[in-house]
């Protein structure tokens, strides 16, 4: 998982969607690896306007990286090479292969394993669940069921 | 044609192998028409800033559709610098997708260099185990691919517990027994293809979020068969407001009608 992506997640959990604190989600425990990319200038220049800046802050603090400008780099700054070879190396090269992503709102942890992230939601959490819908029945039955 | 994204080191065994489907999706994005839609779509204007588009599947299966957005992007999307993403329910789908879509990236790359083309810069930039779109920031996403679970069943079977997509326990199935391993290998297939009353349930959910995660210039395309009615899922669509339907590619006449459509969902500009 490239680092880039945490600046387009956020927590699955719907209600969690229209808190400010569930973006970015945060790191901990990162276990990091870089992947050789070739540096394309311009690639890295046609990304920047997608990126929220804020977001990616938090994101290369809590990742150890050095401070990345305060604001997002406009106009002569875009030419700054240096500037665009530190967020080539943070948002390209850089994997997240261990670790987890805590949401700031609810608190729920997403694991991530090998690289790979995982958003699935416990059933009390996530919407479709036919058994589980059976198993909250059952729960709330009368004990003498039970 | 251009080339299919090699997909021979993907085990079947949970995932959903390429078919006409999937091949259905390929030849509709690379069509002479809809590549051309969509590279006006992504052509940089002097009004708006040059921005990458960001492409999502969601429920990637082996990761071939993708990939082949990823490896031909200056084809279709007129670009050569894109951005991927995939999200699969089943983590091995996830694993599988990594490996499709970085192959045929690098696959593409290297023939540029023999060709003399400027090279192909499109990234992959995670897979992740997740339920269609739920992580997905609103208007984050600029071309959002869904081959959905689409025939009619009577159930939508639930969705994996993060127990069943731990790596550690998908190593384990390797040592179980024939018919738990039978079990839950069609368990994960089954998720592949049941959809449900009118094999809509999931592709519900899906449509029901993209007006949320899809950009301002975002466009999704969403695979139906005849069982789910594509002429009133278009209907539907188009009565959300600002929103327009069309079918831009279509497979395998049955009675008269299509057995498979394509359908293009936009906002109007």
């Amino acid at each position: 998982m490239k680092v880039i992506t945490a600046n387009f997640v956020t927590c699955a959990v719907k209600e969690c969607k229209t808190s400010p604190t569930s973006f970015p989600l945060h790191f901990h425990d990162a276990e990091l690896e870089q992947q050789e990319l070739n540096f394309q200038p311009e690639f890295i220049r046609n990304i920047i306007p997608r990126i929220d800046w804020e977001g990616l802050r938090v994101t290369a603090n809590e990742l150890g990286f050095p401070s990345l400008p305060e604001s997002k780099p406009e106009g002569e700054a875009l030419n700054n090479e240096q500037t665009l070879q530190d967020l080539h190396r943070l948002l390209m090269e850089t994997q997240v292969m261990e670790g987890k992503l805590i949401c700031g709102n609810c608190g729920h942890e997403y694991m991530i394993k090998e690289g790979i992230a995982n958003f699935l939601l416990p059933s009390h959490l996530g919407k479709r669940n036919i058994i589980n819908q059976q198993e909250v029945m059952l729960a709330n039955a009368p004990s003498s069921l039970s | 044609m251009l080339p299919t994204p090699d997909t021979s080191h993907v085990s079947f065994d949970t995932i959903y192998e390429p078919a006409e489907d999937s091949y259905l999706f390929l030849d509709t994005l690379s069509s002479a028409s809809e590549s051309k839609w969509l590279t006006e779509r992504f052509q940089p204007s002097p009004t708006t800033p040059n921005t990458v588009p960001l492409i999502v599947e969601a429920g990637t299966g082996s990761g071939v559709v993708l990939a082949f957005a990823a490896a031909q992007s200056q084809e279709i999307f007129g670009r050569r610098d894109v951005l991927t993403l995939g999200t699969d329910v089943n983590r091995n789908a996830c694993t599988a997708t990594r490996e499709t879509v970085t192959a045929a990236i690098r696959s593409q790359q290297q023939q540029s260099v023999s060709a003399a083309h400027p090279p192909l810069q499109s990234v992959h930039i995670s897979s992740l185990t997740a339920n269609l779109c739920t992580p997905l920031r609103a208007g984050s996403v600029d071309v959002l691919l869904f081959n959905p679970p689409y025939v009619p069943t009577e159930d939508v079977p639930q969705l994996p517990s993060a127990a069943q997509n731990d790596p550690s326990s998908l190593t384990a199935s390797l040592e179980q027994s024939r018919s738990a391993k039978f079990d839950s290998d069609s368990y994960f297939l089954s998720l592949t293809y049941a959809g449900g009353t009118d094999g809509m349930e999931t592709t519900n959910q899906l449509l029901d979020a993209i007006p949320d995660v899809l950009a301002a210039r975002g466009v999704a395309y969403v695979l139906l068969c005849r069982q789910n009615r594509p002429e009133e899922v278009k209907e539907r669509i188009r009565g959300w407001g600002g929103w327009r339907a069309e079918t831009v590619g279509s497979s395998g006449m049955q009675a008269g009608w299509e057995k498979l459509v394509i359908v293009r969902i936009w906002r109007e500009v």
